[in-house]
């Protein structure tokens, strides 16, 4: 950004001698024209228009029948929405925490010990290893993990029963108790690899001779993991945390292939939910109500995060 | 190491050749030392045994698929999902590939994949060129609207986008699909793309225009050879990207002839004949593009991801 600034200023100092620059900066309107026209019918008049559907009784035919802000008054008493959210939460902690905590763990060790250590190559397959979940079709993903788990005939139950542990052969989707933290599993499952492959893109950024300095000094590599390697890819650690708490709100293929949202919505999430009302119970607006607020949820916790890191930018170069 | 030998050959007393010796606590034989070091111990042989333990780990879903994709259902309940199968069965993926049309499938997603990714990218650089070459007018707007619209859950669109589509005669076709994605692609393309190309060099353009050529030609002849790597990037991320893509497919392609393959395979789920076999199968086909397609371009992506990145 500080590249665009500079940029401006030495161009506004030039129009009058540069003559080709005559016509205006309007020409270049022009090429705003067809992504405009798009971004306006795809993204801009549908957002508006799922904004009246959430104020109105809609079953999807006939005509809407505008109701004000009751089905947002509904929300907040229905036990099915509360949950959703409840298990966002559940989400978040599968597909950022765990894995940004893990990731960073695992680069780490990958790039400034096993790589020291052992030929590059060996770091590289690894990463690679991790990533590969990441580059499925998430729906695909699901589909396979449903198989391993089915209760009967799923490859962890009858491996179970083989090695004489039946109680332990638990209906792993089907069962309220289980299933919430079956699916975080198979989220850490599927997003490990991602933190991976840019904590470890950003640490080929750190200076070496900090390692150096700091090994020199008598930093042990957990010292050096907590001083060195932890500040200095920051910006990267935002960007990954932002991205995936935004996929985790939004969710939507693996809860829809493992479980449905079952059982008895122990699984159900934001846009699962909203999905339901759209298409299976013909309540539209109530489905676009859950929609509006998903959206605005992302809104506020991008806001937040990119005011957090602001902030943070400000206490450091002070 | 190889070459060390030579160099002591050739010019033993040379100062150079020194290292090899090791004659004492030089500054050269203490870096060696170090990393001597480095090579030994069994500490590094315990981090890489549980790393090597955690991607196995992370690898087991992958290899009971590949146990059990040609395995008949009488030798998996016989001997379960962790035996080598007795003989190849390939009944399962004879099945899947007939019941779901899998050539059709894989030309679908192919189409829509690949007309979003380039479709996407020019809309991308033709956004990006009057965002961040042209400079127009409220261009920080712009770039945060489209990054907003990139945040956006899909779900706040979809039954609008539903609506339209009907409405318009669109619904259940691949067109459909091909719109949206080129959309949703681009908002992310436009907002990477500009930030890139406001660092180009201002005389490059200048030079052109001197040259007395028009804006359309700056374009064609000067921007986009020159970012072409980004735009390598891009097509690959959006290629992959739709060729993922779940929720709006399964909304928008109801029809055996226009559905992509992730919504295929899913539509499949819970029927009474997916077997073992035709399920894990059905899964290796069905992963197989994506995987052939990211060790292809598996250089070009990690670039890709950490551009991403540091953005």
């Amino acid at each position: 950004m500080a590249t665009t600034t500079v940029h401006e200023a030495s161009t506004g100092t030039r129009p009058a001698r540069r003559s080709p620059d005559r016509s205006g900066r309007g020409g270049y309107w022009f090429y705003l024209i067809p992504g405009a026209v798009l971004f306006l019918g795809v993204i801009v008049v549908p957002f508006f228009m799922n904004l009246y559907f959430s104020m109105t009784r809609w079953a999807g035919i006939g005509d809407p029948q505008w109701i004000g802000l009751d089905n947002y008054v509904r929300l907040l008493s229905d036990a099915t929405f509360w949950m959703s959210f409840r298990n966002s939460i559940a989400m978040i902690v599968a597909m950022v925490v765990v894995p940004t905590l893990i990731g960073l763990l695992l680069a780490a060790v990958l790039f400034d010990f096993l790589g020291k250590r052992f030929d590059g190559r060996v770091a590289s397959i690894l990463r690679a290893t991790y990533y590969l979940p990441q580059i499925l079709p998430v729906a695909v993903a699901g589909i396979l993990w449903g198989w391993i788990l089915n209760p009967q005939t799923g490859a962890l139950n009858v491996t179970l029963r083989q090695l004489g542990l039946e109680q332990l052969a638990l209906n792993w989707l089907g069962d309220t108790s289980t299933a919430l933290p079956t699916v975080m599993m198979v989220m850490i499952w599927v997003q490990i690899g991602y933190p991976v492959v840019i904590f470890m893109a950003a640490l080929q950024r750190v200076d070496p001779e900090l390692y150096e300095a700091a090994e020199l000094d008598g930093a042990g590599w957990f010292r050096r993991f907590r001083a060195i390697t932890i500040p200095q890819i920051k910006p990267e650690t935002f960007v990954v945390t932002l991205t995936c708490t935004i996929a985790a709100l939004k969710v939507f293929g693996p809860i829809f292939v493992l479980t449905r949202g079952g059982p008895e919505n122990s699984t159900n999430v934001p846009s699962y939910f909203a999905y339901q009302n759209f298409f299976a119970r013909s309540q539209v607006g109530y489905g676009a109500a859950i929609a509006t607020v998903l959206t605005v949820i992302v809104i506020i916790v991008s806001i937040a995060f990119i005011r957090f890191q602001m902030a943070s930018e400000r206490k450091e170069s002070r | 190491m190889t070459t060390e030998p030579v160099v002591l050959g050739r010019t033993p007393l040379a100062p150079g050749a020194a290292g090899p010796d090791r004659p004492g606590p030089s500054g050269a034989a203490g870096a060696d030392r170090s990393r001597d070091r480095l090579h030994r111990g069994s500490l590094r042989w315990l981090v890489l045994a549980v790393t090597v333990l955690v991607a196995a780990a992370m690898m087991v879903p992958f290899a009971i698929m590949l146990l059990n994709a040609f395995k008949s259902p009488a030798d998996y309940s016989a001997n379960g999902p962790l035996s080598l199968p007795t003989s190849l069965y390939t009944d399962g993926l004879v099945n899947f590939w007939n019941r779901v049309d899998y050539p059709g499938k894989l030309a679908n997603s192919i189409v829509i994949s690949g007309s979003v990714a380039i479709l996407a990218t020019v809309v991308s650089l033709f956004n990006a060129y009057a965002l961040g070459i042209g400079r127009v007018k409220g261009r920080m707007w712009i770039v945060t609207l489209f990054l907003l619209a990139n945040m956006l859950p899909q779900e706040a669109l979809v039954y609008p986008l539903y609506f339209l589509a009907k409405e318009t005669g669109l619904y259940n076709t691949q067109l459909s699909v091909i719109i949206i994605f080129t959309v949703i692609q681009s908002a992310f393309g436009t907002y990477l793309l500009s930030s890139v190309l406001s660092t180009f060099p201002p005389s490059v353009l200048e030079a052109a225009a001197l040259d007395g050529a028009s804006r359309w030609q700056v374009l064609w002849r000067v921007v986009f050879p020159i970012s072409r790597p980004t735009l390598a990037v891009l097509v690959i991320f959006f290629f992959i990207w739709t060729w993922n893509e779940f929720f709006i497919p399964l909304v928008m392609l109801i029809d055996n002839a226009t559905q992509t393959i992730p919504v295929a395979l899913a539509s499949l789920q819970g029927d009474r004949l997916m077997d073992a076999p035709t399920i894990n199968a059905g899964s290796l086909i069905s992963l197989l593009p994506a995987v052939i397609f990211f060790f292809i371009f598996q250089r070009t992506l990690t670039r890709g991801i950490t551009a991403g990145a540091v953005k």
